[in-house]
């Protein structure tokens, strides 16, 4: 056996390896050397130094999408776990116990399905469809059920109210997975404890902050930083559902429009990259951060 | 024009590239990098031969050529059964390798990078590449020899004598050594505001010539329930940048619009581009509503199909585009864009038309003369008409579909040209050498149309892009004459 082991380990590690390797971190190299440079995505280059993250610090549009960057990170993550918690709660727990067995609301092997629905449409599916929910006059589909004389709403055509329009799919899209998730983590907390809660007279909020929260805490905290780097991204809603892409007026102005704009229309793909290592280092200090902040000790089940 | 007959694929291939995107967007990143080559300014070898009369572009009658088409909007049944058969007749040992894709930057750019491209690539659709960049990095063939060498099929003229106006100086790029043209732009767009003949018919409405005509035309249509003109804010915003300049352009002269594309200080700030987005502000203030700003292209010309939209900026591919929203009662016609002022310096017929769509041969190919061949087969008068039979849509060879019927709005269109005779102007060309600009001005366009109608912002938001771009030295600047 022992013969054979470092074949066979090197035999199975050396593809994916080399995938990673020329595929992402190959990749990531060629950008940091890339934002060093003024590669318009033609032909040759020369080297500039750090001119490129100099204009990008004085580049307003720059600093509005890091602010709807920054929104999305604070309120997306936040939604999506608060309601995703909760349905799962109510899926798994908050029918009550009967026979010593906790269980789900009624028919809750249907909504756990139903739930999962939107994780099976691809996102750019679920951005052309929202398009047409969000439709600003009577042929959208939330303007239709509205009554007549109501004055349309704008949507997407509202600099105010866009980002967030853009905001609710992300969070609709995404709740059915971290349903699933955490579904998942409450079947794995022993019934006892429940039942020894339940004893002790505890109601479902008390059984669903002091039980079931404390012991998912792990999932909570990888749904967490998933979300974020989701929230780095939402690049292909703000692509396809919005005005002029990123308008109106840059209100749904984000990080990752910003890198497609200049690298494939600007022809600026130097500064792309520039703008592309900004955001790497975000997305690294952010999943740091969050394992840092919400370290606790684990609760001994 | 490519950008809006593809609108469609666009969405198609978008949602493949999205799925390659995927979760983050930063690997996206890196693999744009994946096309860093160097860029190579080393020579490839070219297939060369003798030049003759029968050969003026001296082409070597045995090497083959590979030529890449846009899958879109116009198809490409125009290359594989009118031109390819055209060039095989005259050059039967050349084999021609064809290939048609949705995604020119992305299956041509690595190659142009690589320096193994085709020879004559169509560059066009969603996922075209930035010409202006590409004869920067010297990855297109100059193509002066091509429009100096004798007609395909009409005798006693050159290539470049058979086309319209200002067809040659649209694929004009400054480089060292002074102006050279690098693209055919080979497609023919006549622009004006297009509306339903069968509609103004049954209710009594003509063409407007004057402002004053114009806009008591627009009360008329408000007042049959109609939105009387319309543009969609979601994506197709430069259909009223283009209103705008060519309103400008007709109190001012075109050189109102060489001001601006030769980033001339103030040049926002010219009476006539004010006067031309005051008018146009007070469309949108009285004759639109806000909700026309979430729509999207197709949105509003189906709109208009079913007589809730009258009037519609456009280009001479709309009819084409909207073939199968057309009823029996709906008749594409278009008239050119009422006189601003009574002291314009252009007449009210006088109209902007512009060539498009880019073919351009590569210093890449491995036979750089004979894509050039290929295209002078292009620019021939029996491929021109070939192509207008097939696309509805017209080309730079002048008159090659002249005494066609073909639809009425293309019908339409040519009439509107001849009556403008010599009034024809080009238009301008800042929205695609500065895509930073072009980006900034559908947003001013919006805002100048669905809030109000405050010119004087538009006309400082622009002034202060087009100096920012100005200032910019890694944006690569041209010039017009």
């Amino acid at each position: 056996m022992r013969h054979g082991k470092y074949p066979f380990i090197i035999g199975f590690l050396a593809v994916p390896v080399a995938l990673y390797a020329i595929f992402v971190v190959g990749a990531y190299l060629q950008m940091f050397r890339l934002s060093l440079t003024d590669w318009t995505g033609y032909g040759t280059f020369k080297d500039i130094g750090f001119d490129n993250f100099v204009k990008l610090w004085n580049d307003p549009v720059i600093w509005t999408a890091l602010r709807h960057n920054a929104y999305l990170l604070l309120v997306m993550p936040l939604a999506t776990i608060a309601i995703a918690l909760l349905f799962a709660f109510l899926l798994n727990v908050g029918g009550g116990s009967k026979g010593g067995m906790t269980r789900g609301v009624w028919g809750s092997k249907v909504y756990r399905v139903v739930f999962f629905f939107p994780q099976l449409l691809a996102l750019a599916l679920v951005a052309v469809i929202f398009q047409r929910v969000y439709g600003p006059d009577k042929s959208g589909m939330i303007n239709g059920l509205l009554p007549d004389s109501w004055e349309p709403w704008l949507f997407l055509a509202d600099e105010n109210w866009a980002l967030t329009c853009i905001l609710i799919v992300l969070v609709w899209q995404a709740v059915g997975f971290y349903v699933v998730l955490f579904s998942a983590g409450m079947g794995s907390i022993g019934q006892e404890i429940y039942e020894a809660a339940a004893l002790d007279g505890a109601n479902r909020i008390t059984l669903f902050f002091k039980i079931t929260m404390p012991l998912l805490w792990g999932n909570i905290q990888v749904a967490w930083i998933y979300l974020g780097i989701a929230a780095f991204d939402a690049f292909a809603l703000v692509n396809i559902m919005t005005v002029n892409q990123g308008g109106p007026n840059n209100s749904t102005q984000v990080l990752s429009m910003q890198i497609y704009l200049n690298a494939f229309k600007y022809s600026q793909a130097g500064y792309a990259s520039a703008i592309g290592v900004v955001l790497f280092f975000l997305a690294l200090s952010f999943a740091w951060l969050t394992l840092r902040v919400t370290r606790r000790d684990s609760v001994e089940a | 024009m490519s950008d809006i007959t593809n609108s469609e694929l666009d969405r198609r291939s978008l949602l493949r590239r999205t799925a390659a995107v995927g979760f983050a967007s930063i690997p996206a990143v890196g693999m744009l990098s994946a096309c860093v080559g160097g860029g190579g300014d080393e020579e490839n070898e070219q297939a060369t031969g003798t030049k003759s009369a029968d050969n003026p572009l001296g082409i070597d009658p045995k090497a083959g050529i590979e030529i890449v088409i846009f899958d879109g909007g116009l198809g490409t049944k125009y290359a594989t059964d009118v031109d390819t058969p055209m060039y095989t007749k005259k050059w039967p040992e050349s084999k021609v390798t064809y290939n048609a894709t949705e995604q020119i930057a992305t299956t041509i750019k690595p190659r142009l990078n690589a320096g193994n491209a085709p020879d004559m690539i169509n560059n066009s659709g969603a996922d075209m590449m930035d010409f202006g960049a590409i004869v920067k990095a010297g990855q297109a063939a100059d193509l002066t020899d091509l429009f100096a060498a004798p007609s395909f099929d009409v005798e006693g003229k050159t290539v470049g004598e058979t086309l319209v106006p200002g067809a040659i100086e649209q694929g004009t790029y400054d480089v060292e050594g002074g102006r050279k043209p690098f693209a055919v732009n080979y497609s023919f767009t006549v622009f004006g505001l297009y509306y339903n003949k069968k509609l103004f018919e049954k209710n009594g409405w003509t063409a407007p010539t004057t402002w004053a005509d114009f806009t008591a035309l627009c009360d008329k249509i408000k007042a049959a329930g109609i939105t009387p003109f319309a543009y969609a804010g979601a994506n197709a915003s430069y259909y009223m940048v283009r209103a705008i300049m060519t309103s400008a352009a007709k109190i001012g002269t075109e050189q109102v619009l060489k001001d601006l594309d030769n980033l001339k200080p103030g040049a926002w700030q010219a009476p006539a581009i004010k006067q031309a987005a005051e008018a146009w502000g007070q469309i949108g203030a009285k004759y639109m509503n806000k909700s026309f700003l979430g729509l999207r292209h197709t949105e509003v010309q189906l709109q208009q199909n079913q007589d809730k939209v009258a009037i519609y900026p456009c280009g001479s591919w709309l009819e084409n585009e909207q073939a199968a929203s057309i009823t029996p009662n709906f008749e594409y016609a278009v008239m050119p864009y009422p006189s601003v002022t009574a002291s314009d310096q252009l007449p009210a017929t006088a109209i902007n038309a512009a060539a498009g769509e880019i073919y351009f041969a590569s210093t890449k190919g491995k036979n750089v003369q004979g894509g050039k061949e290929y295209l002078r087969v292009m620019l021939s008068k029996a491929a021109a008409l070939e192509f207008t039979k097939l696309t509805k849509s017209l080309t730079v060879v002048a008159g090659a579909a002249d005494g066609q019927t073909i639809s009425p709005g293309l019908t339409s269109g040519n009439d509107m040209l001849s009556k403008a005779g010599k009034d024809v102007f080009m238009g301008y060309l800042w929205d695609t050498w500065y895509k930073k600009m072009n980006d900034a001005s559908l947003e001013a366009v919006n805002a100048l149309m669905f809030n109000g109608g405050d010119a004087q912002k538009f006309c400082d938001t622009m002034e202060k892009v087009a100096q920012e771009v100005a200032k910019d030295s890694s944006i690569s600047k041209n010039t017009r004459a």
